[in-house]
This record gives C-alpha cells, structure tokens and sequence, in this order.
C-alpha cells in the first residue's frame, strides 16, 4: 500500500536545477535509505517531500490524495509526516519536555495533562525520561537529537524523514541516535533516511536509493545497490566510502 | 478639507533660509564640539585611572540619563543665575546639544577602541611608542572605521536635536516655520514643509549609514 | 561671587512637580505600548515578501527616523487637525506622535531580532504542523525579544527624554511644571537643577531595573542557542 507518491518532482534554485523530475513510491513499512555525494540534491528531495521546500513542478499524493500548496492544508500533511534534523532545530527556550509538548499543545491544541503524559512517553522511548527538565543547552549531540526524534514521534507520524540524523555529532555519540532509529524501525515505521552511514543503511534499509544531479540514478535492495552496484557512478561513491563495514 | 496652499509657505522663503543658515550654524557647532569633546570624554571612561575615569563616567551618565531639552533649558535659564553674564540661546542650545552628544558619543569611541585586538597595542608598544603615539596612530585609525556608522547615526541625531533650539527661541528652521504659521495661518503647509527639508537633507545621511553598516558587517 | 540657594521654594511646589512626573509617565507609559505593539506590526509588514504590504511599512519607518521628533510633533498638533478636522489636545497629539515615532523604531528592532533567529527554528516549527503565526509567536519571537531587551529598553529610554518635548505644546509634564514653578518663585537655577535630577533618578532606576531584568532572563537555563 502506497503511502506517499511522488512524480515529477523537480525542484530548481534560481538556474540551478536540484531536483530534476524524480518519481517515488514509498510503501507502508518501507525503509528507504537515501544516499549520494554533496550536491545531489538528497536533503533537497526530503525537504520536498513535506514542503519545507516548494516544489516547481511536480504532485506528490498521500494516501492517494494529492498534496495542495494552501499552508493550511500544508500544516495538516507536516503533522503526518515527522522530520528529524541535521542540526536537531530543537527550542532552545522550552525544555526537552516542552519541545516535545510543543506540536501536542500549539497544534494539536491537546489539553496538557494528556499533552504532558504522552511526552514523557515519548522521551521515555528514547531514552531520556530523567532528561525531561533540562533545557537543550544542557544536553549532548545524541541527546538532543533523541529529543528532536521524540519530538517528531510525538505527533504520531505516518512517515518519518531523517535529514543526516548524525552528521552533526561527533563519532561516539553517533551509536545512541542510530540504536534508536533502529529500533524504530523494528517496529515496522515507515521512514526515510539521509544517511552517510553505509553500514547502517545496508542493514536496516528495505530499498536504497542512489541520487546523482537529481535524479535516481539506481535503487533496489541494500544488497543490490550496495553489495553490487550495476552502475559506474554508484561503484564510484561506495569506492569512496570503502571503510563502511557491511 | 483644507487647500493646500504652498504659495504662502514660498513667498516667505526669506525666511526660512535665514531659517535654515540658523540650523546650519547650529549643527556645525554642535557636530564639531560635541564629537571631539566626546573624544576626551571616551578616553577618560577608557582610561584605568581613577581621576579620569570617574569624572568621565559621571558626565556620561548624567547626560544620557536626562533629557537634551532640560538641560538646554538649564543653560538658558538657570546657568545665567550663577554667570555675571547672560547667555544667548545659540550658545545655551549649543551646550546642551553638544555635552549630550558628548556624552553618548564618549561611549562609541569607548566601544571602538575597546573592539581593538590588544596584539595592536603589544606591537606599537614593541615598537616604543608611548601611550598617545600608539592610540593616535595605531589605535584610532583601526577603531575609527568601526565607529563610522554610530557616528554618522550620532551627527543625525544632532541635526535632528537642533530643533529644539526653537524652544528658547533660536532663530532655526522650526522656529522660522512657527513664525510664518503665526503670520499666515498656514500651519499645514509650514510645518509639513519644514517637515520636508529635514527629511530631504536627512535620508540621504541616513542611507549612508545602512550603507556603512553593511560594508562594516561585510568586511569583519 | 556669592549666590544664594534656597530650594524651599521649589518643594513648596512639590505637588505640582509630582503631577508633572505623573503625566511625563503617563505620556511614556501610553506611547511605549503602543509603540511596541504597531512597530511588531511594522516589522512583520517589513518582512513581508508582498511590495504592496511592506513599502508603506518601510515608507512610514523612513518618515519618522528621518524627521527631528519636534517637527512630527508640531504637524501634528498644529496641521492634523486642520486637515481632517478634528480636536487635538496635547496629550493625544504626544501619544500619537510618539508612539509612530517609537513603533518606526521599535520596527528595526523587532525586524534585526527576528531575523537574527536562524532558519532551522523556522524549520522544526514548520516540520511539526506549526503555521508561520504559530512559529513566529511560539518559537521565533519569544527567542528573539530576549535578545531584543538591551535595545528595547534604549528605545524606552530615549522615548522618557523625549516626552519633554510635549512641554512646547503647553502639555503639562516634567519640565513643563518646573518652567512654570520657575516663573512663579522666581528659582529657576533651583527649580531647573531639581527637575534634572528627578528625571535622572527616574531613567537610572529604570535603566538599572532593565539591567536587571536582562540578567535574570540570561541565567535562567537556556543561555546559549542550539
């Protein structure tokens, strides 16, 4: 069952074409790692997906609908779709329980008894249920971005995005992030991930996908694209990245 | 509604000229005396000696603390009280504008020369150069590029200050415009012409500034 | 040269410098809130990516920077009125004009502090369903008024001195009681130097209030972004 279809999605900065016309079916429990040099538009094509990045052309469709470019409507498909940072965009002036109400109490406008409860569930899951007071400035790499997972969690997503969920952290904190997004995905969620992290790509990815100026240059499964590219380009990449450990 | 009638404004063009060489005047004095007044005053706050330090902070709080209209109206008024001799209200206006401008432009040249690297002041020291030496030819030039845009803004404000003048009387462009509202019940057009000059003569100031600012941000 | 001071005079008039003090804080207190709020007002009309939205914003900030307080003052004592035909009285002519005058102001400030706040609070507002009201009041602003105190309080300053100005439209404030005490009791030296010092006391205590406030809110936990 298709959960989000995208087609022809292009997307341009000023002449420089980013995005040019990709076409996307992500399946419910699907795992899709996302991966490519700089520059090939990967975060691009994620913040596409929720439209934290207009598209210029293009229809992408939820559950069969398709997606319109009214902020309202927008606001309602970002609350099914969760995203999870690079930098974590965690609020800087809420503690990690209250970044993690936030959605709940702004948008969702539940009522914070309840609001309260299901974040401290949510921190709880990752991990940090005795963090719940502190402000981020208190916390480490890995920690902030297990609230910013929690945060995303929280507004109980149909599909997650994860834009390099570890770039920004330094290596011995990178295990905690990625113990959590793997336990997330035994538990069947939908997801797609931005990675760097070949290693962890080929063993919890269903399907890998391999961007060059744009486009999906080849995809199938981890074992396929990374175990035994068919193409140049993609042998080229991993080449680079030879120390990941499959 | 009201016509609006410049007419009555040009015909008294006479007036506001003698209007605006008052406003000139006003500001030359005020710019000059109030920006290197400032000078001393900045170095005294800058300095670690008590007996510059202290008198320099207490200008500069008294001044900024306290409204450029009152003290104005203190050198015209009570000032005279304590003198064996009366005081114009070019001068009373031009001390109150310029210890005020004093004072707030003490602290830009504070700020600049603290902004300074002290490896500036360890080289020009290696040197041999003396304290003054190293402030006027190492020190002050590297700061003064910093300061520009605050005191660009600073001359701004005095010019905009020079119309209080106008309330003890100094002949300048406001007072100029009462005068012709009084003598032609032209009050719309008088004010908003005045209202005009200074904004003619000022914006292009004031884009220097953004100007400034931004080529200042760009370059550190 | 020996004069003689004698201040009794002025604090027989202590009532009138009191009410005086009242309305400057009166003048104050109205523009200052006013002024906050249409220069947020101001600001998001600047940031608007609409010409026909944030010209008029940036046109009214350029007027009011531009012109001497004293000038704004007088049009619009003196010339408003007759052009749309209305009362004015002095205190309604201050707190107009120098709330727009604050609010072009008060407009930069909210402006540079918005956008001082970097793109991915923007982001992880939007990725969670926030609408841009709801990010900009839930997660941009309350950020960016922290870092806006130091030059709001300047602002609120500089708009305490310049209430003086209403004096010269026979509004009485401050310094328009002590002139008048000052034609009374023959002191000006006296009556003057006292009102100098009121008003000082008054702006340093403010200022040292704001000091203050500043501090508390950088030590409460979240000093640093990120």
């Amino acid at each position: 069952m298709t959960i989000l279809g995208v087609s022809g999605l292009t997307k341009r900065f000023g002449s420089n074409t980013v995005i040019a016309g990709i076409d996307l079916d992500v399946k419910k429990g699907e795992r899709i790692a996302v991966l490519g040099a700089s520059g090939s538009g990967k975060s691009t094509l994620l913040r596409c997906l929720n439209f934290m990045e207009m598209p210029d052309a293009g229809t992408i469709t939820l559950d069969g609908k398709v997606i319109g470019r009214r902020e309202a409507e927008l606001t309602l498909v970002r609350q099914r779709i969760g995203m999870v940072f690079q930098q974590f965009n965690l609020f800087p002036h809420m503690t990690a329980l209250g970044n993690v109400m936030e959605g709940l109490r702004t948008v969702r406008r539940m009522r914070k008894p309840d609001a309260q409860a299901r974040a401290e569930r949510e921190l709880a899951r990752v991990g940090l249920a005795d963090k719940a007071a502190h402000y981020p400035a208190h916390l480490s790499g890995g920690q902030k971005q297990r609230v910013a997972i929690a945060r995303a969690l929280a507004m109980d997503p149909e599909l997650l995005l994860f834009d390099e969920p570890t770039s920004a952290l330094d290596p011995e904190l990178v295990g905690e992030v990625l113990g959590v997004i793997r336990a997330l995905a035994e538990e069947g969620r939908t997801m797609l991930l931005v990675t760097h992290e070949l290693g962890f790509a080929y063993h919890v990815a269903t399907r890998v996908i391999f961007l060059a100026d744009g486009t999906i240059h080849e995809q199938g499964t981890p074992d396929e694209v990374l175990k035994h590219p068919k193409k140049e380009r993609t042998q080229a990449f991993l080449a680079r990245h030879k120390e990941f450990s499959l | 509604m009201n016509q609006w009638d410049f007419a009555s404004v040009l015909a008294n063009s006479d007036a506001l000229l003698a209007g605006a060489l008052g406003t000139l005047r006003i500001f030359a004095i005020c710019l000059v005396a109030g920006l290197s007044f400032g000078l001393v005053v900045g170095l005294g706050r800058y300095s670690q000696r008590r007996v510059f330090y202290w008198p320099a902070t207490v200008f500069v709080e008294f001044f900024r603390n306290t409204p450029v209209l009152v003290q104005i109206i203190w050198f015209y008024f009570a000032l005279p009280i304590l003198m064996p001799f009366s005081i114009s209200p070019l001068a009373a206006a031009s001390f109150g504008i310029s210890l005020n401008s004093a004072a707030f432009s003490a602290e830009i040249y504070r700020g600049g020369i603290q902004s300074i690297d002290r490896g500036q002041w360890d080289g020009a020291r290696a040197l041999g150069m003396t304290f003054l030496q190293a402030m006027r030819r190492i020190i002050l030039p590297q700061a003064l590029k910093r300061m520009t845009p605050a005191l660009t803004n600073r001359a701004i404000e005095i010019f905009k200050m020079t119309t209080l003048a106008s309330a003890i009387a100094y002949v300048e462009l406001l007072q100029q415009a009462k005068l012709i509202a009084s003598l032609n019940f032209n009050p719309i057009e008088a004010y908003t012409a005045v209202a005009v000059i200074f904004f003619v003569f000022l914006w292009p100031l004031v884009q220097l500034t953004y100007v400034l600012e931004r080529r200042l941000a760009r370059d550190e | 040269m020996a004069y003689q001071w004698d201040f009794a005079p002025v604090f027989a008039n202590a009532d009138l410098l009191a009410q005086g003090l009242l309305n400057t804080l009166k003048v104050t207190g109205a523009s200052l809130a006013c002024g906050l709020v249409l220069g947020l007002g101001f600001a998001l009309m600047r940031l608007s990516r609409q010409r026909l939205v944030s010209w008029p914003a940036g046109f009214v900030i350029e007027v009011f920077r531009t012109t001497p307080p004293l000038v704004q003052l007088f049009w619009f004592f003196f010339a408003l009125p007759l052009i749309v035909g209305i009362e004015m009285t002095p205190l309604l002519a201050a707190v107009v004009t120098f709330s727009i005058q604050s609010a072009a102001f008060f407009a930069e400030v909210f402006r540079a502090g918005i956008v001082s706040i970097e793109r991915g609070q923007w982001d992880g507002a939007r990725a969670i369903g926030m609408t841009h009201g709801q990010a900009l009041r839930r997660i941009v602003l309350p950020q960016a008024v922290k870092r806006m105190i130091p030059a709001f309080k300047e602002r609120a300053i500089e708009l305490m001195k310049t209430t003086t100005l209403v004096a010269t439209i026979a509004y009485a404030d401050l310094l328009f009681a002590a002139n008048e005490i000052s034609q009374k009791t023959f002191r000006p030296l006296e009556t003057f130097t006292v009102a100098a010092l009121i008003y000082f006391v008054v702006i340093a205590a403010f200022s040292l209030f704001a000091r203050r406030l500043e501090r508390r809110l950088a030590v409460s936990g979240e000093s640093t972004v990120h």
